[in-house]
């Protein structure tokens, strides 16, 4: 039997066994997950990324993305002196197979990218059905089995986090492997990035240590003034980035 | 006085069934948990966090592979988790017997992560691999859970080939 | 399939969300409500010159009405699922309204109107046929055959009242359809809040253009003469409303150009090169500017009525031709750019496919269909006798 399906049995509405306890022969000390006790996000650490691609491999494999479609990826930039405004930005398959060498002068540094799990989502506010929302611990989803696929969710993302699933044909889009964080593990993402550049966050938990990074570091989200209240937060991040 | 007004009194009634139908009917086809956390299905959240997971968690692999934790302890490699190269194994995790995680090619997985980029930070390990190795496999001198050269490996190495 | 990429996009912009059919959704839309305003010019403003077009507008409005939620339905991932916007529209989501602003737009108003309009003849007629045609006349009547005095002149007020309202709807159903482009902070091609005007008066404009088309080639059918009384009027109206529209547009883009914000240059680069034809070439030079040179010229000069009609014709096929490049332009345009301002996709459009050209072109024949069948049923011709005891004489060709 797979430890998966007997996890299933377990899992309540509001209520996940942790996993790692269920692997260690005790799931009698699993937290209950609350839904009001949480509030994720993620911290991308910049300078930490080596733009190998991990992250997308992953993410791919954990959440059955379709080929040619990313619900994370990673862009390498290039930025020559003062050309903030024309940087040269590359992300072949999404940076899923890493990147060609490249050897230039002038700025260069990757950019993961994922769903901002924003607080004032453009995306949930025009789903015509209310097939897509931020369920009550600040993560985007969406309801595959009630989403029409009219994508205006998609023209309504200003970051191009989402996208038509041709399979299911419905909006499919980064879910913070919700399938896990309610289980107490990390997204697949965070789970296989060698240099912690991604970092899980839970914004609800005074113990997480993003309270001290945010406090100590200059962190920036993409695209401020779009205003959506995104909850993935960028050190180290360059004005050029978009 | 009402006869004038008879088609409109229909009409009416037609609109005012259609209307009726209309609320019953929605009633009867909203899934139950719509609107239980918001303008949504509630049972969506139980429904995306039920989805099995791929990846372990290096917590599970720890449990059974102390000697490799020791080893990792020892370099570099530490903060790498072990998902990161060996690949999704929760399979494995929960029936080792059922899922063997494949032998890896040191040439390809290394290179992911230490391919000479200018786009990468300046003190993560690189090299251009053509140059470095000429296209022999990283393990042929670094131990992958704990990569810092080991000089005694590599005579052994030379050894072993130098007797073919 | 490779879809051809200049500079960078995000890797899932570089498909195309919004195809060839949701062109079609706003285009057909707006000739709905451009058709109604004409025929409620008629009926609120009592301009008797275009009376010749109040019947012919608003069955044209009722057969594009009916085919505009077809390229919605077959554009959906999962078209059997549409339902869900009765059951739980989301009140934050423009899109939401759709069904009930259509719903609206159909039952309380058009359709009512053109039954109160044409109860009478329904009733006459359902009396006087017999089989198959015999039972849907019955249907219409609802089994009252009241067509007393007093009754039909409740009729003409209620009807009255209703175009009343009809005029906002029609405005509220186009504007929306503005709105839902409108109000996409993401886009900057699409966010302004003169969307949903520029979106009326386009619509008026094509409308009117489409009626005035119709009303020339079907008389032509018909054998009968044009009140040509009648098209100078419509003609007039057409500049008129074009003239507000296309200052609406150049107010758009002389803003837009001399805001010049973070998205100008590449959103500019896109009119020169990828645009440059539908926009530039198409939609402002042939669709506009030329269609309002033409409808100028017939004011200032003085022309034949043949040169008036042939001037009209032009203009109005110009016209119809320049508002579905705006739509196109609106709806693709607002697509091949990326929103990192870095690079540009292209729009493939399949050809047999269920959202291909084929399909595309088989909904705008559609509504032709359905008028015609429509025109069968309730022929619209003030000429023809409403009532269909008295049998009409064969045409005679006066011209």
């Amino acid at each position: 039997m797979e430890i998966t399906r007997r996890h299933l049995l377990v899992l309540l509405p509001a209520a996940a066994v942790g996993w790692k306890f269920v692997l260690a022969g005790t799931p009698e000390d699993a937290p209950n997950y609350k839904l009001s006790e949480h509030w994720w996000g993620m911290l991308i650490d910049i300078p930490k990324c080596i733009g190998c691609g991990s992250c997308v491999r992953a993410c791919a494999q954990e959440n059955d993305v379709p080929e040619g479609y990313y619900r994370t990826w990673v862009e390498r930039y290039h930025v020559t002196d003062y050309q903030l405004e024309r940087p040269q930005v590359a992300s072949p398959d999404g940076g899923k197979q890493g990147f060609p060498p490249n050897e230039i002068g002038g700025k260069n540094f990757f950019v993961p990218k994922l769903c901002n799990h924003c607080a004032d989502s453009p995306c949930t506010q025009v789903c015509p059905v209310g097939a897509t929302f931020l369920s009550p611990d600040g993560v985007v989803l969406v309801d595959k089995t009630y989403c029409l696929g009219c994508r205006y969710c998609i023209q309504a993302c200003p970051y191009g986090c989402r996208f038509l699933n041709p399979k299911t044909n419905t909006a499919e889009k980064c879910t913070l492997c919700y399938h896990r964080i309610t289980k107490g593990l990390t997204t697949a993402c965070c789970e296989v990035c060698p240099t912690g550049a991604r970092q899980l966050a839970d914004l609800k938990n005074p113990k997480d240590p993003i309270h001290e990074f945010l406090r100590t570091h200059t962190v920036q989200v993409l695209k401020p003034q779009m205003a959506t209240g995104a909850k993935v937060f960028y050190d180290g991040m360059d004005g050029s980035v978009r | 006085m009402f006869k004038d007004v008879e088609h409109l009194i229909r009409l009416a009634a037609v609109m005012a069934i259609a209307l009726v139908a209309f609320v019953v009917l929605r009633a009867a086809i909203v899934p139950h948990s719509f609107g239980q956390y918001g303008h949504y299905r509630g049972a969506a959240i139980a429904e995306i966090a039920a989805r099995p997971i791929g990846f372990a968690g290096h917590d599970a692999c720890e449990g059974c592979h102390s000697d490799v934790v020791d080893q990792k302890k020892q370099g570099k490699h530490v903060v790498v988790a072990c998902e990161a190269c060996h690949g999704a194994l929760a399979k494995h995790a929960d029936d080792p017997g059922s899922v063997t995680p494949a032998k890896l090619d040191t040439a390809v997985i290394c290179a992911r992560c230490h391919e000479a980029d200018s786009a990468k930070p300046k003190w993560f390990p690189q090299v251009l691999t053509a140059d470095h190795s000429g296209g022999l496999a990283c393990d042929t001198c670094h131990q992958p859970h704990s990569p810092k050269i080991e000089t005694q490996k590599i005579e052994t190495k030379t050894k072993a080939e130098g007797k073919q | 399939m490779q879809i051809p990429v200049e500079g960078f996009m995000y890797p899932n912009e570089v498909e195309l969300q919004w195809s060839v059919l949701i062109v079609l959704y706003p285009f057909i839309t707006g000739l709905v409500a451009g058709a109604f305003i004409l025929a409620s010019l008629e009926r609120v403003f009592r301009v008797d010159a275009v009376k010749p077009t109040y019947r012919l507008a608003l069955l044209t409005a009722l057969s594009f009405l009916l085919v505009a939620p077809l390229p919605l339905q077959l554009h959906l991932g999962h078209p059997g699922r549409s339902f869900e916007m009765y059951l739980t529209p989301h009140s934050s989501s423009a899109m939401a309204m759709f069904g009930f602003v259509y719903l609206w737009y159909l039952m309380a108003v058009l359709l009512l109107e053109i039954w109160l309009d044409y109860r009478r003849d329904i009733v006459v007629k359902s009396e006087t046929s017999s089989g198959v045609t015999r039972f849907i006349y019955r249907v219409l009547t609802f089994g009252s055959n009241v067509i007393s005095e007093r009754s039909l002149r409740i009729d003409e007020r209620l009807g009255y009242f209703i175009t009343l309202i009809g005029i906002p709807s029609a405005f509220l159903l186009h504007g929306y359809v503005g709105f839902i482009f409108g109000s996409v902070k993401a886009n900057p091609w699409w966010s302004s809040p003169l969307m949903p005007i520029v979106f009326i008066f386009s619509a008026m404009v094509s409308g009117i253009a489409a009626v005035m088309l119709l009303y020339m080639l079907s008389t032509r059918l018909r054998g009968r003469n044009v009140e040509i009384g009648c098209l100078d009027k419509i003609a007039q109206y057409l500049l008129y409303t074009f003239l507000i529209d296309f200052s609406l547009e150049m107010l758009d883009l002389i803003h837009r150009i001399y805001e010049a914000d973070e998205s100008f240059r590449s959103l500019d680069f896109m009119v020169h090169t990828r645009l440059w034809m539908s926009q530039v070439i198409v939609q402002i030079l042939l669709g506009t500017v030329a269609p309002i040179a033409l409808l100028g010229l017939t004011q200032v000069l003085k022309f034949t009525e043949v040169v008036r009609k042939r001037i009209y014709a032009l203009a109005g096929c110009l016209t119809v031709v320049g508002i579905f490049a705006m739509r196109w332009n609106v709806v693709i345009g607002g697509q091949l750019f990326s929103k990192s301002f870095l690079g540009y996709t292209t729009y493939k459009m399949g050809f047999a496919t269920r959202e291909g050209l084929l399909t595309a072109i088989a909904l705008m024949i559609l509504p032709f269909g359905i008028l015609w069948i429509l025109v069968k049923l309730l022929p619209p011709w003030p000429d023809s006798g409403s009532i269909p005891a008295l049998v009409t004489p064969p045409a005679h060709r006066t011209s």
